[in-house]
């Protein structure tokens, strides 16, 4: 049952605004006052705790890595772009970038995928279905810590998974070292954020009308023509914004790879963040600064994307 | 025509109940373990602890089940105690922290205008989703500037400023009705008034989301004590865990049962809240 309850929050968030425009359009001098000259000021009293605190402990900070990002480290004499292109210079930084291209590449479109076909087959299953979704939002309150003695066993060179295989009279392989880690990680990445999307994509069918889909039934359509005339095309707003999120879930994946591998696992899960956590303790100051400006610039690409998205929708 | 329906539909959901038990199975896996006794363990695990031949071979349920495990726990590891103490000192200063400033923050961009509000709020967007690398050498540099370095307090402060709860309970305070907050201002409350008896009553629903997001999270802290707490007694029980060998794995198992526990509780308990906190960070309305 509470799964109708979260639906229709979803929907009741957004019904209030038909009923709250006209009650604002019969009022409007009310609304004048209450937005009115000195009164607005008060907003910022209400955020100045959180700003200051957001200056001390990020922003100010930052700008000083900004600053060192094209400084010398040690004398402290500007250095231009020196310490960009040390980082593009050092083939770990390469392949540590091409392995975290390789990985949303192939995690982020297997993901959406997947969840998108869970979620329209949950979404038909009704109590069943909602007892389903919590099943596969499970995996999100697991701590990592936890987990990270599963995957152990698991994928052990003597582990369940090739105990498995070797029953069933196929070869295992040394899955935590060999390419094969790869997959270990983009396995763990899915297992985790399945449930966060279909949460998400199951909120974006729920706001398709019922109607539309019975006046296309009554018009002959089949469920192919529904899902790809109807579903798909209402769901793509949604789908910019879900791909976005489930890229910044990705990042997240660095916790299990570093538990269960450390600082130096197989070279084909080696990601910007063994990257930087190496620099960091090897106090390789400017090229860490560097690389972070480099790595907040491409994520700061991407979330200007996700807000064009955002309002397009809106 | 019916019939073929039912059978379609009853394989569509036993395969999805198969997925939905592998999802969750590694609790299982957990429970079970933490259930077996030491001899169980080590003759199952043998071959990943390295020297017997052959491959581990799980069961579903122990043989011989025992509570021998949590016993030893319990009374025979004293640091253990101490990192679940540390884990939860630190989630909880962390989540009253955030209570403290960021209601108020999110109250403040959901319900106000003033200048430059949306670039404020655009660069609260954008912190929120760095990663936690990037900010690690500016998270370094005033930490050690403050002498934060190796203290609890330079794991807390930073997170309390985290700007991800303000902008979920952000979203939750825009949906509270303009109208509502008129007819107050006119019955002559002021904006705190407004602020307490109005705002967080109607946005208790995002305040809570918030918190069960961030219990999560914070439970789950790995990367920063790991970068900033070199003293061991400081650690929480997030990184006790990968600490313990497998030839350990009595203790490996129970503990991993124990972080896990409160997590469970408090996604069974507060579902409703997340999922409602997952949407929120992606409709917009």
């Amino acid at each position: 049952m509470w799964f109708r309850r979260s639906t229709s929050t979803s929907l009741s968030r957004k019904r209030p605004d038909t009923p709250m425009k006209k009650i604002k359009g019969c009022f409007p001098v009310l609304k004048r006052q209450g937005h009115g000259g000195k009164k607005e000021w008060a907003g910022i009293l209400f955020i100045l705790p959180s700003f200051i605190g957001t200056g001390i402990f990020v922003l100010i900070p930052f700008a000083d890595v900004v600053r060192r990002s094209f400084t010398e480290s040690i004398s402290g004499k500007w250095s231009g772009l020196e310490n960009y292109r040390a980082v593009f210079a050092t083939p770990a930084f390469r392949l540590a970038a091409s392995n975290t291209a390789r990985f949303t590449a192939v995690c982020i479109p297997l993901l959406i995928m997947l969840s998108l076909l869970l979620a329209i087959f949950l979404q038909r299953q009704g109590k069943a279905g909602s007892l389903l979704k919590s099943a596969f939002l499970v995996p999100m309150a697991i701590p990592v810590a936890s987990v990270v003695l599963l995957w152990r066993v698991l994928f052990d060179n003597q582990g369940i998974l090739n105990g498995m295989l070797q029953r069933l009279g196929m070869a295992g392989s040394d899955w935590m070292n060999g390419g094969t880690a790869f997959w270990v990680l983009v396995f763990s990445y899915i297992w985790r954020n399945l449930g966060y999307d279909v949460v998400l994509w199951m909120a974006g069918l729920s706001g398709i009308s019922e109607s539309i889909y019975e006046a296309a039934r009554v018009d002959g359509a089949g469920e192919w023509k529904c899902f790809w005339k109807i579903t798909l095309p209402n769901l793509l707003p949604s789908m910019f914004t879900i791909a976005v999120l489930s890229l910044l879930n990705s990042f997240k994946v660095f916790r299990e790879a570093y538990l269960v591998a450390g600082d130096y696992p197989d070279e084909s899960m080696y990601m910007l963040q063994h990257l930087l956590s190496n620099w960091f303790r090897e106090l390789s100051m400017d090229k860490m600064a560097a690389a972070s400006v480099i790595n907040g610039l491409v994520i700061f690409v991407l979330i200007l994307l996700l807000k064009k998205a955002w309002e397009k929708e809106g | 025509m019916r019939k073929s329906k039912k059978i379609i539909h009853f394989i569509i959901i036993s395969f999805l109940g198969i997925l939905g038990f592998t999802a969750c199975y590694p609790v299982l896996f957990l429970l079970t373990g933490s259930l077996m006794g030491a001899v169980e363990l080590t003759d199952r695990l043998g071959p990943a602890l390295g020297g017997a031949g052959g491959y581990v071979s799980w069961r579903l349920l122990p043989v011989y089940p025992t509570l021998k495990a949590y016993v030893n726990l319990l009374i025979d590891s004293p640091e253990f105690f101490v990192m679940f103490w540390n884990s939860i000192k630190l989630t909880g200063a962390i989540l009253a922290g955030q209570l403290l400033v960021g209601v108020p923050a999110a109250w403040g961009f959901a319900k106000f205008r003033f200048p430059f509000k949306k670039a404020l709020f655009m660069v609260y967007i954008l912190l929120m989703m760095m990663p936690f690398q990037v900010m690690m050498l500016s998270n370094y540099l005033v930490l050690d500037k403050l002498h934060l370095i190796d203290t609890h307090l330079g794991i807390i402060l930073p997170a309390v400023f985290s700007t991800f709860p303000v902008f979920i309970m952000y979203r939750f305070f825009e949906s509270v009705p303009d109208a509502v907050i008129e007819s107050a201002r006119i019955d002559g409350a002021g904006n705190f008034q407004i602020f307490f008896y109005l705002g967080i009553p109607l946005g208790s629903a995002g305040i809570i989301s918030a918190m069960v997001l961030g219990f999560l999270e914070y439970w789950n802290l790995i990367e920063q004590p790991l970068t900033f707490l070199k003293t061991k007694s400081l650690w929480p029980l997030s990184l006790f865990l990968p600490n313990i060998g497998l030839n350990e794995a009595g203790i490996a198992f129970t503990t991993s049962v124990v972080v896990l526990l409160p997590a469970m509780l408090v996604f069974l308990a507060g579902q409703d809240y997340l999922e409602q906190g997952i949407v929120a960070a992606a409709v917009k309305e």
